[in-house]
């Protein structure tokens, strides 16, 4: 079969404009169904006609899946808010500024504009040998094309891969996971709600998916409880260019200090393994310690402890050591010499 | 990024800046003709034209990087309701062989890239092209389609080809040779291979000098090594890069009583008709070509592209219009490429930073088809702008089973900055002398010679204020109040860098046209495409200055070959500021003699006792005379050489048709450009750079950046700030990340889109770079202008990567470009970490 691109195939598009309708049609349509948040990941793949779903349900219509709300005592933001509200939200600016920061970075400000929380975080995998239509063991093959002598994997994974060494590219998660939050997802069986953390699944459980979302379940919110409300926060984000580009790598980190030792600490990274990664080891062991470069150097040599590079990758073992020990001790500041 | 350290910036705004001094027009801003057009959305490029009836192609690309097609089957495609038919290569007609200018036939070379192909070179090539009522039938019938392919032999890196008993990328050969003179006819393809012995010193890093085609030399190089004080030997690879125009190569066409009507983008309107008869095997006469507006070319769209006659060919046969839309992955492929080139260099110094010998080997990657001689064409520039005293250069073209290349922006003149740059700054390190003092002494001046001796001498430049451009744009960067100042806090390092930077910046030997109407108004013909440089407007100025009509009298035509365009210069090379508005000139000066003709006719007395001002040919010191109108209906009157009945006996035949069309118009003058010239026309430039890295993460920013030119006269300055800041920012792109990849088991590029292959944004320059300009006319042209375009890429690519060396040390990277991980990954381990020699990674 000959192949072409930048043809979108035909489907039906259907746009409902409540959660329950959206829900209602997903469990419809079960495994043919696409949903389409703000469409920066479906489009490509659409285009791509690499994946050509029979329905596509369009959420754009469901306001009820948007805007940013109190919630018990913190906040919730609706899975369909743009990322541009997000970074422009008063009340995130100013008890979690970390994900202000993060959502900051996404991209450009075109793709924000249109982007949605929960599309970032439920975006699928940048590998550009699965993008490109290989038949990979994520497109349901034999093999990973990466991960061979002569792969190209310079953005690849060093730590978690398991026939796939494809990364997690989003830039929110990280900060949503420092700051401990909840998704909501609405399934057959009724709402479930899951930590940050668990939303996502390695190659080892299931290879052709990043989230733990199945047919017929749907993302409806993001909680963020006030639990790290106004801790101390870090963001980063390395990137090729300053604009239009995913991670190489990214890290975010909550905590609380008090008489300069680490209270509390929540530390999570992306772009180096195929989920999203929670560093708890790491946080285990700086807790109680002063919050000082000493410490951010011990917790960046454990970070990397047991990272397995690529051909290409090997740099991302020094950067995730740099950027966790940033993640608590900050950027070394002193004056021009 | 605030830096408050930096005091307020001195540097003249382009405002405040004046150039064109005695001038009336030359050197001073205007509206150019398309800018409501373009800033209001009414600027229609290929893509925008609709034809009643029309119908919609799609090609099939080659999944594979090189087989031969034993069958395909479309059955089932055709069935697909709403395909109307599939075009193959059987269908290409043969090429036509082409005149050059002097009138000798060119035999269409064998290895030339058709439209579509049976034999697909690289991955990407296309094959077929369906055509349908929409583009989804053609997408469906597409997945229909079965192609039989034999699989052949293919290579990517052009070092492998050359090893012994590697792969050649076709069945004859895999390096391009030049014949000897005399009149060698085009490239052709050998089988070159090297030795074991000639690859030891490959996995240290080091380019292998094996044999190679091409060379020449000139001085003692044994005596200038001999007397050096410092010998650097270095390699560096420079990238292959898409060409990426924002506007793909899309194409429609139709045809109305026998004749083509063709609509696609291209760098030359005149030039690209000539193409378009040749592929086609048709009449030249028989063809219109229509490109009003181009969305960018970058020497990818010389003379568009083959594939524009694929919708040309389905019209043909369907009796419709039919468009073909280009989408981006597709440009990616068949949007042209630059050759990337590995380059070792060894040079000898003399402890004033003098280059004494020069020993240049390059291998350049020619890609699939067409040669390229970005390595050879280099060497030219080095020997130009660093005018060693004696210098030997070897250089080999490889074809390989990757993208077609074709010259992007200052092929060559890139590959000499980015390979000398960083060993001038080395050098300049070692001998502890002064980044400034080491690239002034080897400066070019005045007239300066390059290249090999030629028949007892070697050519010269035209001119060359190159050292008085280093000194201006330093004092403007304030480069030695920056040299003083703190480099490093915490984990930022800061970094100053230089570059010099030269390019061709002319040519000679075209036609202008233009006529004066009846209404007494001057209307330009230019053959020139509109890519955007605003020369298509431009050259222009120079004839109405030289009439002395305001500019609000003038009009042009361009971008359609109906309207009756003159022979033009291939826009490449930039090349065409410098030759139009030559050929500008000459027919300024023809129709001031035509216009005193036409009065002396009219009134009497010899043309001598006229002369032409106020859009009037009246008797010198006053009395009986005409008005442009006036002259206008008179030469209608007349016929005959004054309304197009006869054209200029000089014109190419273009142009004679071009004057055939314009017959009865008014007063219908062309010229050809016989000014003398001696030299070649050079532009060049200094530029700088500041950099800040992050040594913990291997990022860094380009904090600021200064062009400063020699580039004759300034036409039209903001045109002029838009080209040097645009390319200097295309050559930051080639430093900073822009790259192409392909997997090497399966020789198929993975870096397609632009997340991907990086272009570089907005955000990833200075918000305020600075230019400037000396405005010295240039001796051997008549208005003094030249190109502009080519050389602040080689100067913005090379001034990002000095400044890197002086911030993080010369054994980092010696690649381009410099990524974090790059940086990075050498800091921490102390050496080039990199593989220095490995291709497309």
């Amino acid at each position: 079969m000959a192949v072409i691109r930048d043809v979108m195939p035909a489907f039906d598009l259907l746009q409902p404009t409540s959660a329950a309708d959206a829900h209602k049609l997903l469990q419809q349509h079960g495994e043919q169904a696409w949903i389409m948040a703000g469409g920066l990941d479906s489009l490509d793949w659409l285009k791509d006609r690499i994946k050509k779903p029979k329905v596509l349900i369009d959420l754009s219509g469901v306001d009820e899946l948007k805007g940013i709300r109190t919630s018990g005592d913190g906040i919730e933001i609706g899975a369909m808010t743009t990322l541009t509200e997000i970074a422009n939200s008063p009340v995130i600016n100013t008890r979690y500024s970390v994900l202000s920061e993060a959502v900051s970075v996404v991209a450009s400000p075109q793709i924000r504009n249109q982007g949605t929380l929960g599309g970032n975080v439920s975006q699928d995998t940048r590998c550009w040998y699965y993008r490109g239509g290989w038949p990979c063991y994520r497109a349901g093959g034999n093999t990973c094309y990466a991960d061979t002598p002569v792969g190209r994997n310079r953005e690849h994974a060093i730590f978690g891969a398991n026939r796939c060494v494809a990364v997690h590219p989003s830039d929110s998660v990280p900060a949503l996971i420092a700051l401990g939050a909840k998704f909501v997802l609405l399934t057959p069986k009724g709402q479930k709600v899951v930590d940050a953390e668990d939303y996502f699944v390695g190659p080892e459980i299931d290879i052709t998916n990043m989230t733990v979302l199945q047919p017929g379940e749907l993302l409806t919110a993001i909680r963020i409880p006030s639990t790290w409300a106004g801790a101390r926060f870090y963001f980063e984000k390395i990137r090729d260019r300053n604009v239009w580009d995913f991670p190489l790598m990214n890290v975010a980190s909550a905590m609380f200090v008090s008489g300069g030792v680490i209270d509390r600490i929540r530390l999570a990274v992306s772009a180096v393994a195929p989920r999203p990664m929670r560093l708890k080891h790491v946080e285990r062991a700086v807790t109680g310690k002063p919050a000082e470069a000493s410490t951010g150097e011990m917790a960046g040599r454990m970070a990397v402890e047991g990272a397995i590079p690529l051909q290409f990758n090997a740099y991302k073992i020094p950067l995730m050591r740099n950027l966790v020990k940033r993640a608590i001790a900050g950027v070394q500041e002193s004056s021009w010499t | 990024m605030a830096d408050n350290r930096t005091p307020a910036d001195p540097r003249p705004k382009p405002s405040q800046r004046v150039y064109g001094k005695g001038h009336q027009l030359i050197g001073k801003d205007y509206q150019t003709a398309d800018m409501l057009a373009k800033v209001t959305g009414r600027a229609k490029y290929a893509e925008d034209f609709r034809a009643e009836g029309m119908l919609f192609c799609r090609l099939v690309l080659s999944p594979t990087p090189h087989a031969r097609i034993r069958r395909i089957h479309t059955g089932a495609a055709m069935a697909v309701p709403g395909v109307k038919a599939i075009l193959t290569a059987d269908d290409i007609p043969v090429p036509a062989d082409s005149r050059d200018d002097n009138g000798n036939v060119v035999k269409a070379s064998k290895w030339r890239e058709r439209a579509l192909t049976n034999e697909p070179m690289y991955v990407g090539d296309p094959i077929l092209a369906v055509a349908a009522l929409d583009e989804l039938a053609c997408a469906e019938a597409i997945e229909k389609i079965e192609i039989d392919f034999e699989p052949l032999p293919w290579v990517l890196d052009p070092l492998e080809t050359l090893r012994p008993g590697g792969q050649n990328p076709r069945e004859d050969g895999n390096a391009w040779v030049s014949p000897a003179a005399p009149n060698p006819p085009s490239p052709q393809l050998r089988e070159v291979k090297w030795t074991e012995a000639d690859f030891a010193e490959y996995n240290s890093g080091r380019l292998p000098m094996g044999n190679v085609p091409d060379q020449w030399s000139y001085g003692n190089l044994d005596e200038g090594f001999k007397n050096a004080a410092l010998i650097l030997d270095e390699t560096f690879v420079t990238p292959d890069t898409s060409h990426q125009c924002l506007e793909p190569r899309t194409a429609m066409a139709y045809w109305q009583n026998g004749k083509l009507f063709l609509h696609t983008g291209t760098q030359s309107t005149g030039q690209t008709l000539s193409l378009i008869a040749q592929l086609m095997n048709m009449p030249q006469e028989d063809v219109v070509f229509i490109s009003e507006y181009t969305g960018g070319g970058f020497g990818g769209k010389v003379r568009a592209g083959v594939t524009m006659i694929i919708p040309a060919l389905l019209s043909k046969k369907l009796g419709v219009p039919v468009m073909m839309r280009i989408s981006r992955e597709e440009e990616h492929f068949i949007g042209r490429a630059r050759t990337g080139v590995v380059g070792r260099l060894k040079v000898g110094f003399a402890a004033d930073g003098r280059i004494l010998a020069l020993d240049m080997f390059t291998v350049s990657n020619s890609g699939s088809y067409d040669a390229q001689f970005d390595g050879l064409w280099a060497a030219k520039f080095v020997s130009l702008l660093y005018q060693p005293r004696a210098m030997r250069q070897r250089a080999i073209s490889v074809m390989t089973n990757t993208l077609p290349r074709m010259p992007q922006t200052s092929p060559g003149g890139l590959v000499c900055s980015a390979l000398m740059e960083p060993i001038l700054s080395k050098a300049a390190r070692r001998l502890r002398i002064d980044q400034l003092s080491i690239r002034r002494v080897n400066c070019p001046e005045g007239k300066a010679e390059f290249g090999p001796l030629v028949k007892g001498r070697r050519g010269h430049a035209t001119s060359c204020f190159l050292r008085e451009a280093l000194d201006r744009g330093a004092d403007q960067f304030r480069w030695n109040e920056r040299t003083e100042r703190a480099k490093r806090s915490g984990t930022k390092v800061r970094g100053l860098g230089v570059a010099l930077a030269g390019h061709d910046g002319g040519d000679t030997g075209y036609d202008g046209l233009l006529v004066i109407t009846p209404q007494g108004r001057v209307r330009f013909q230019s053959g020139i495409a509109n890519l955007g440089t605003e020369s298509v407007f431009d050259v222009f100025r120079a004839a109405a200055e030289k009439l002395g009509v305001p500019w609000e009298i003038c009009d042009i035509t361009w971008g359609d070959t109906s309207k009756h365009l003159p022979y033009s210069c291939l826009s490449v090379g930039s090349r065409t500021m410098n030759a139009m508005s030559r050929a500008s000139w000459a027919v300024a000066e023809e129709c001031a003699l035509r216009l005193k003709e036409i009065a002396a006719k009219t009134h009497g007395g010899d043309p001598a006792e006229y002369q032409v001002a106020n859009q009037r040919v009246f008797r010198k010191g006053g009395g009986a005379g005409l008005s442009f109108a006036e002259a206008g209906k008179r030469a209608i009157e007349l016929g005959g050489i004054y309304d197009g009945h006869e054209a200029n006996p000089y014109v190419n035949p273009q142009t004679r048709l071009a004057v055939a069309g314009l017959t009865g118009q008014g007063l219908v003058v062309s010229a050809k450009d016989k000014y003398p010239c001696d030299g070649d026309w050079f532009s060049y430039f200094a530029c700088f750079a500041e950099v800040e890295v992050d040594i913990e993460t291997g990022k860094y920013f380009i904090i600021d950046y200064q062009a400063y030119g020699d580039v004759g006269t300034v036409m039209h300055p903001a045109a002029l700030g838009g080209q040097i800041l645009g390319r200097s920012t295309l050559g930051m792109g080639h430093a900073i990340g822009q790259k192409m990849v392909y997997d090497a088991h399966y020789g198929v590029p993975v870096a397609k889109r632009f997340y991907q292959n990086k272009p570089l944004s907005i955000l990833d320059i200075p918000n305020d770079m600075q230019w400037d300009a000396l405005d010295i006319p240039d001796p051997e042209t008549p208005v003094g202008a030249r190109g502009v375009g080519e050389p602040p890429v080689g100067g913005g690519l090379a001034a990002i990567l000095t400044a890197l060396t002086d911030a993080i040390g010369a054994e980092v990277f010696s690649r381009a470009p410099v990524n974090a991980d790059t940086i990075l990954a050498s800091l921490e381990a102390g050496r080039p970490m990199q593989h220095p020699l490995m291709a497309f990674i």
